[in-house]
């Protein structure tokens, strides 16, 4: 047991230093009204394919360290190779970004920017079946087939995993680090003083 | 007259907030007194050493990252020096700073939790571990500026890392660097001398020398029995010998000295941090290295100093894409097996303080 001499040191002591939290800054973040913005390398929740720029090589295919993706693969009548089917199973991938670094068109497939696929309500919905927003408020379908699930537009922001190029395009973050201060307040204050 | 009394047998877990997830102890008390304790897990198990050899050396990145989930920086760093050592690769100045950098952070931040989740653990409810997660949440924002992700980073690849620094980190590091020395003040202020901490930690579950060695446990619970062995120092690995930093040992080898060597770890892991952002040079990120990985016959064993302890791969390389033999030395696990010794004569409340004090992740038990 602790000497009885300083009983209740520690408690005053955590008071004390609780109590000097109050005029420090919060940096509590009030989600989903207030959201930080993310990295811009953020690796978020989806994947997004481009029909256009794909070489239909299955690098990615490949470099899945689950199998999460699949692709079908064909050659057209002008013997050059074209992708039937692509599918993503979301609930397989473990976000590692493997895919987009084996890419070597560099273009194919980008990991989205999104992180939150929740809503309140469905009328919500960012996007409806076309990968608009909705016009009437009502996306249709909740449920999205995996082709939808892999649009070729600009409507789902990208993210600039692997592609240093698109960094200075995209936001930049704003950090807890820069938010919070330890000193920085209080001599802030002094100085205004 | 003697009443006739029966050992009474018990189970702790897995459902309990302090056993760390998926972990159970069975118990054969005598009243309150702990007379025997046997640890049972295996419920988390899934079968990462084997799945790892069926897939080739790069797709194994992602599965160290899983590991020890609160320290993935430093498992993808043990594992990638591992496969360079297999295949000589050379890997650039800029590249090993990067790594030291993050492995220090996630040591940090390792330690945050750990010592956040063994207060929780003795009563201590909610605030320091809050007041712990809070600085953690800025660490993992900077993991999280570098490779997109803040729990699995899946950052380092053989040769370096996977992408540079972007520009806003050194500053952001920088500014976390000078707050971080006075949170960890504050921590020592609040808890250290405070009596519950003090009548529930001190003289409680001694782990002895001779057993700390003997039962092979490293790190924090190695450094709390009193030995000074830290691979940073002793066998010094990428360029940790170009900086100064002491290594903090307890005295007595109780669940205290194994707190105070944790604080303090962090303490020189921020001094190492300021000395590498100083030293930080400019060049490549990552050296040359072919895209698909395929060591010569051959094996290594590679260790690093993890946040729990000697963090080692050993990896039997035949000549193909895949490991032939996958095999990770798992300080948890290991640190694990002194357990039995440190709790018998203790009571049940105390098996508590004892258990959080050795800092497990059950994902690295488990593998």
């Amino acid at each position: 047991m602790p000497p009885l001499k300083h009983f209740g040191e520690g408690l005053l002591r955590g008071l004390k230093i609780t109590a000097r939290h109050l005029g420090r800054k919060w940096i509590t973040v009030q989600y989903p009204e207030q959201k930080l913005t993310m990295s811009r390398r953020v690796r978020g929740t989806d994947i997004i394919w481009d029909r256009e720029s794909c070489i239909s090589c299955r690098a990615c295919e490949r470099a899945c360290p689950v199998g999460a993706i699949k692709m079908e693969v064909s050659r057209g009548e002008d013997k050059k190779l074209k992708t039937d089917d692509i599918t993503v199973d979301l609930g397989l991938c473990i976000f590692c970004g493997l895919c987009i670094e084996s890419c070597p068109t560099g273009v194919s497939i980008y990991i989205g920017y999104n992180y939150a696929n929740t809503t309140y309500r469905c009328t919500h919905c960012a996007t409806d079946k076309s990968g608009t927003s909705p016009s009437n408020g009502h996306c249709g379908e909740l449920i999205r087939s995996n082709d939808e699930l892999l649009p070729n537009d600009a409507v789902r922001p990208r993210s600039g995993y692997y592609r240093p190029e698109r960094a200075g395009e995209l936001p930049p973050q704003t950090l807890l680090v820069y938010q919070t201060t330890y000193g920085e307040d209080r001599r802030r204050k002094k100085e205004s003083r | 007259m003697t009443l006739k009394t029966d050992h009474y047998v018990i189970n702790i877990g897995p459902q309990h907030p302090s056993t760390h997830g998926v972990f159970r102890l069975r118990l054969t008390l005598d009243g309150e007194v702990i007379i025997d304790v046997e640890p049972i897990f295996g419920y988390l198990h899934r079968g990462m050493e084997k799945l790892a050899e069926s897939r080739n050396y790069t797709k194994n990145i992602p599965l160290t990252d899983r590991l020890d989930y609160l320290s993935s920086m430093i498992n993808n760093q043990a594992y990638c020096m591992a496969v360079e050592d297999l295949m000589k690769i050379e890997v650039p100045e800029r590249a090993q700073y990067i790594r030291v950098i993050m492995a220090e952070l996630q040591r940090i931040s390792a330690h945050l939790a750990g010592v956040g989740f063994f207060l929780n653990d003795i009563g201590a409810f909610m605030t320091p571990m809050l007041y712990m997660f809070r600085e953690r949440e800025k660490i993992v924002e900077l993991f999280d500026m570098v490779c997109g992700q803040r729990l699995n980073y899946n950052y380092m690849r053989f040769g370096g890392v996977a992408m540079d620094l972007p520009e806003e980190f050194l500053p952001a590091l920088k500014k976390l660097l000078n707050e971080m020395p006075g949170f960890i003040n504050e921590y020592d202020q609040l808890i250290t001398t405070n009596e519950i901490v003090l009548a529930r930690c001190k003289g409680v579950g001694v782990l002895p020398r001779e057993l700390a060695i003997n039962a092979a446990t490293a790190g924090p619970v190695l450094r709390g029995s009193g030995i000074e062995w830290d691979l940073r120092k002793k066998r010094p690995y990428s360029v940790y010998d170009r900086f100064q930093f002491d290594i903090p040992t307890g005295e007595n080898g109780d669940t205290y000295d194994r707190y105070m060597v944790r604080l303090e770890e962090m303490r020189q892991s921020v001094r190492i941090l300021k000395q590498a952002v100083e030293q930080l040079p400019d060049g490549e990120y990552i050296g040359k290295a072919p895209k698909l990985i395929r060591p010569p016959a051959g094996e290594t064993y590679t260790a690093v100093e993890g946040a729990k302890g000697e963090l080692g791969f050993y990896v039997v390389a035949d000549g193909s894409e895949n490991a032939y033999r996958w095999h990770v030395r798992a300080p948890s696990l290991i640190n694990l097996t002194a357990l039995r010794e440190m709790v018998i004569g203790w009571k049940v409340a105390d098996l508590m303080a004892i258990f959080g004090s050795i800092d497990i992740v059950m994902g690295e038990v488990d593998r």
